[in-house]
């Protein structure tokens, strides 16, 4: 990090002197990382962009993470390339003999040791909140399949809604025989809808083998095993349409169970609780008659 | 051995032995078991290779072109099989082979014949995991990990992995018990344990690694078996088991295989960075502590696979800090390695540019592995290619590549030929590049969203996927350079001086020409 804002310090001294160079030169510093972290939001080749408190987290700890890296990539290598460069037989340059200097080396296991304790404060932190499945606004079970996803409301509004959520992509896009849509496989016939801003516990099982849910916008990812539930929780910060992908090998067609979960506006999700239910109640009524 | 007494060669008792493929199979010879170690590992490095090369073809544009699904889940599961238990495992059986005994100036291996026996198992293993594919229902698909129930629905191509498990198992036991008796009973006089070779020392406890965790991997692989075949429910819920215990289980075994296969990685380049830079590797003792903490520690983190698998919060805590503590030890070495090249007087012939790679690449690899031990940041990444990427920037660039190091420095002492250096460089160079342009862009896969084990995908993901598959190819087709160089080497390098590195000090460089006598030190070396 300090070499960034040394960089930076250099040409801030050199434009307006060193009176208060130090506080511009971190502000400078501060703005070059948010440049950069912002540019890498939306990109498509990071972390899609977070959509819970918990993804935020995890999104964040993320870059300061890289960032930390970077650093000490340049300050190990710019000493081993230096090194490559200058003490080379070809340069003449004769090999001292030294092997071993014990405060040197205390100095350089302590050093990772006080790195690692400033990444591991907040990852604790987001851990633990992460685990906090109490008091949910609403319950939604959700089950793995060989290959597809169930869906069963269980407390909450829309407590009894229940549906299969398959992919809908159609075969002859997957053999090539048509274009493929934007949302190639990341796209199912009955979504998950939830409303916005609401805590949403999911209880997670399988029917048959593991399987894994998994919605990166929302920061949850959690195994689902047959026999057994797990859960996890979230609170979607914005209406939208988010998709992930089954994240642990379940046979076959493993890579044709996608998740898609759609956030609501309260209101719009109250008339979606209505639709569903209605629909059930037709559909248990015609059960009732053909009997 | 009547029969060979037999034969009035006029030679004298030392070297009789049968010849043709006779000497093969009955050698009890280290460095023919070790020679015999070191092609049976590169011919499998080139089926998983060839594997790795039918996945990334298929991944090479989205939609199914060449593999169905089962079958690429087929491949996947056997590259990862035989690229671990084919490959980097037995190419470094096969280094111990050669080097530990001309190391510490022992004649040989403690257990000559159980040394042949260890080696004669694999081409059986290696067999019953290939033939796997041309069973009915194929061969094993539910990945290298075959986690249950999915791996209780395969067919018999899992029993076939299973018994294939079991044989590589023995083998390694074997081969680690001869390793460990070797080093602790056969050293030269005057060598005592803190004055080992670093590629002695991190066998040793690589060896001892092994003895403890193997076993393990045999009982998690019969556990799988009962419940497949003799109606156990250990990892079936509806009996009272759990299939999450499997993963306790596999990874308590699979986190330590991890440093299986990179420690003796450490020792190559360990041996190879004093010797090209001409000065004593810095703190060799701390290297020594260094190894020993690394694989202590490699004990206590096997959890960190299973992030997504749910445990309790102090569980997720206690593995997350556990793991984030290997980077220390490791963090040392590398500064140890980065201060034996300072002020030293380099060259940079092909075994020390690919330790001088291994060390870059896999500082990459540690960074993404502290990425990974992130709970909240594995939550994310888990599963992912972003892991594929991280663990081949460990196994590849970081196990091959110190093999590669190793081969290209002994290569010498073993044939008495010297290689080809401008086709090394080519080697290292041409390895380099592709290796990256597979690897680096799959972390930025991984990061925006694209699960492992994946035929086919969505399309935000297909231009990486391309470079991928150009890189893998690449890289693929540089590694026959790497037989090209290894076969010409034997047949028509150049002779080799006995010590052609002038850094080198270990005894096999200083009391032995090259190539190496077939039976050396059989008289003890005195090591002051």
């Amino acid at each position: 990090m300090f070499l960034v804002v040394f960089g930076i310090r250099k040409i801030s001294n050199h434009v307006g002197g060193n009176m208060r160079s130090k506080s511009v030169a971190a502000l400078a510093g501060v703005s070059a990382l948010a440049l950069y972290s912002s540019m890498a939001i939306g990109s498509k080749y990071n972390l899609p962009e977070p959509q819970s408190v918990i993804a935020k987290d995890i999104y964040d700890q993320h870059i300061v993470l890289l960032w930390i890296c970077l650093v000490i990539f340049i300050g190990v290598f710019g000493v081993m390339f230096y090194s490559i460069l200058k003490h080379r037989k070809s340069l003449g340059y004769k090999a001292a003999n030294f092997h071993h200097s014990t405060a040197v080396e205390v100095v350089w296991t302590i050093i990772p040791c006080l790195i690692l304790i400033v990444m591991a404060y907040p990852a604790t932190k987001t851990v633990i909140a992460m685990k906090d499945t109490s008091s949910p606004d609403m319950t939604i079970k959700a089950t793995g399949y060989q290959w597809m996803w169930g869906y069963d409301y269980l407390q909450g509004e829309g407590e009894g809604i229940s549906f299969f959520s398959k992919l809908s992509t159609p075969r002859v896009q997957i053999e090539n025989k048509a274009p493929k849509g934007e949302n190639y496989l990341l796209e199912v016939d009955n979504r998950v809808v939830v409303p916005v801003g609401k805590k949403v516990r999911v209880i997670i099982t399988a029917n048959d083998v593991l399987h894994a849910w998994w919605v990166p916008a929302l920061g949850i990812k959690q195994d689902a095993i047959p026999g057994f539930i797990r859960d996890t929780w979230f609170t979607a910060d914005k209406p939208g349409i988010y998709r992930g992908q089954c994240a642990e090998l379940c046979g076959k067609d493993h890579g044709y169970m996608p998740i898609v979960v759609e956030v609501m506006e309260a209101g719009e999700y109250t008339k979606w609780v209505a639709a569903q239910q209605g629909a059930s109640a037709v559909k248990t009524s015609m059960h009732v008659e053909n009997k | 051995m009547a029969a060979v007494h037999g034969d009035a060669h006029g030679h004298g008792h030392d070297d009789h032995h049968p010849s043709g493929i006779m000497r093969w199979i009955t050698t009890t010879n280290h460095k023919d078991i070790g020679t015999m170690y070191l092609w049976f590992s590169f011919a499998m490095f080139l089926v998983g290779g060839t594997l790795a090369m039918g996945i990334r073809a298929e991944l090479y544009q989205p939609g199914i072109q060449i593999l169905q699904p089962e079958l690429f889940n087929q491949f996947t599961t056997l590259h990862g099989l035989i690229m671990v238990f084919g490959a980097i495992m037995p190419a470094f059986v096969g280094f111990a082979n050669w080097q530990v005994p001309m190391m510490i100036g022992a004649p040989d291996m403690a257990f000559a014949r159980m040394n042949n026996w260890s080696f004669w198992l694999l081409p059986v293993a290696a067999t019953l995991l290939i033939s796997s594919f041309f069973v009915p229902g194929g061969a094993a698909a539910g990945g290298w990990t075959f986690y249950p129930p999915l791996s209780t629905q395969g067919g018999l191509g899992v029993d076939l992995m299973i018994f294939a498990v079991h044989i590589l198992g023995a083998s390694s036991i074997m081969g680690s018990i001869n390793i460990i008796t070797t080093i602790l009973n056969m050293r030269a006089p005057g060598m005592t344990l803190m004055k080992m070779p670093m590629f002695v020392w991190t066998w040793l406890i690589t060896a001892y690694l092994l003895v403890l965790v193997m076993p393990v991997l045999a009982g998690v692989v019969t556990m799988l078996l009962t419940d497949r075949h003799f109606g156990t429910s250990f990892f079936n819920a509806a009996g009272g088991g759990d299939p999450v215990m499997f993963q306790h289980i596999f990874w308590f075994f699979g986190h330590p295989e991890v440093y299986i296969m990179i420690l003796p990685s450490f020792g190559i380049v360990s041996e190879v960075i004093p010797t090209f830079s001409r000065k004593p590797l810095f703190g060799y003792s701390s290297m020594v502590y260094a190894t020993a903490s690394i694989a202590i520690l490699s004990c206590v983190v096997w959890a960190h696979h299973m992030f997504t698998a749910g445990m309790p919060t102090v569980g997720q805590l206690f593995f997350m800090y556990a793991t984030m503590l290997i980077a220390v030890p490791t963090a040392v070495k590398v500064f140890n390695w980065t201060a034996t090249m300072w002020r030293g007087s380099m060259t940079f012939e092909t075994p020390m540019l690919f330790s001088i790679g291994f060390i870059f690449l896999f500082v990459i690899g540690g960074f993404s592995g502290v990425i990974c031990a992130i709970v909240p940041i594995d939550i994310q990444v888990q599963d992912t290619y972003y892991v594929i990427a991280h663990f081949h920037y460990v196994l590849v660039s970081g196990s091959l590549f110190a093999l590669f190091a190793g081969a290209y420095y002994w290569i010498p002492k073993w044939t008495g030929h010297m290689y080809n250096e401008t086709l090394g460089k080519w080697h290292f160079w041409l390895s380099m590049f592709f290796f990256n342009l597979t690897f680096f862009v799959q972390h930025f896969l991984g990061l925006a969203g694209m699960p492992r084990r994946i035929p086919d995908y969505n399309l935000q993901f297909a231009d990486f996927n391309m470079i991928s598959s150009i890189g893998a190819f690449g890289f693929g087709l540089t590694q026959l350079l790497f037989l090209y160089i290894m076969i010409s080497c034997i047949r028509s390098g150049e002779k080799a001086p006995q010590k052609p590195w002038d850094g080198a000090t270990t005894l096999e460089w200083t009391h032995l020409p090259c190539p190496a006598p077939y039976h050396s030190f059989e008289k003890p070396p005195i090591v002051k």
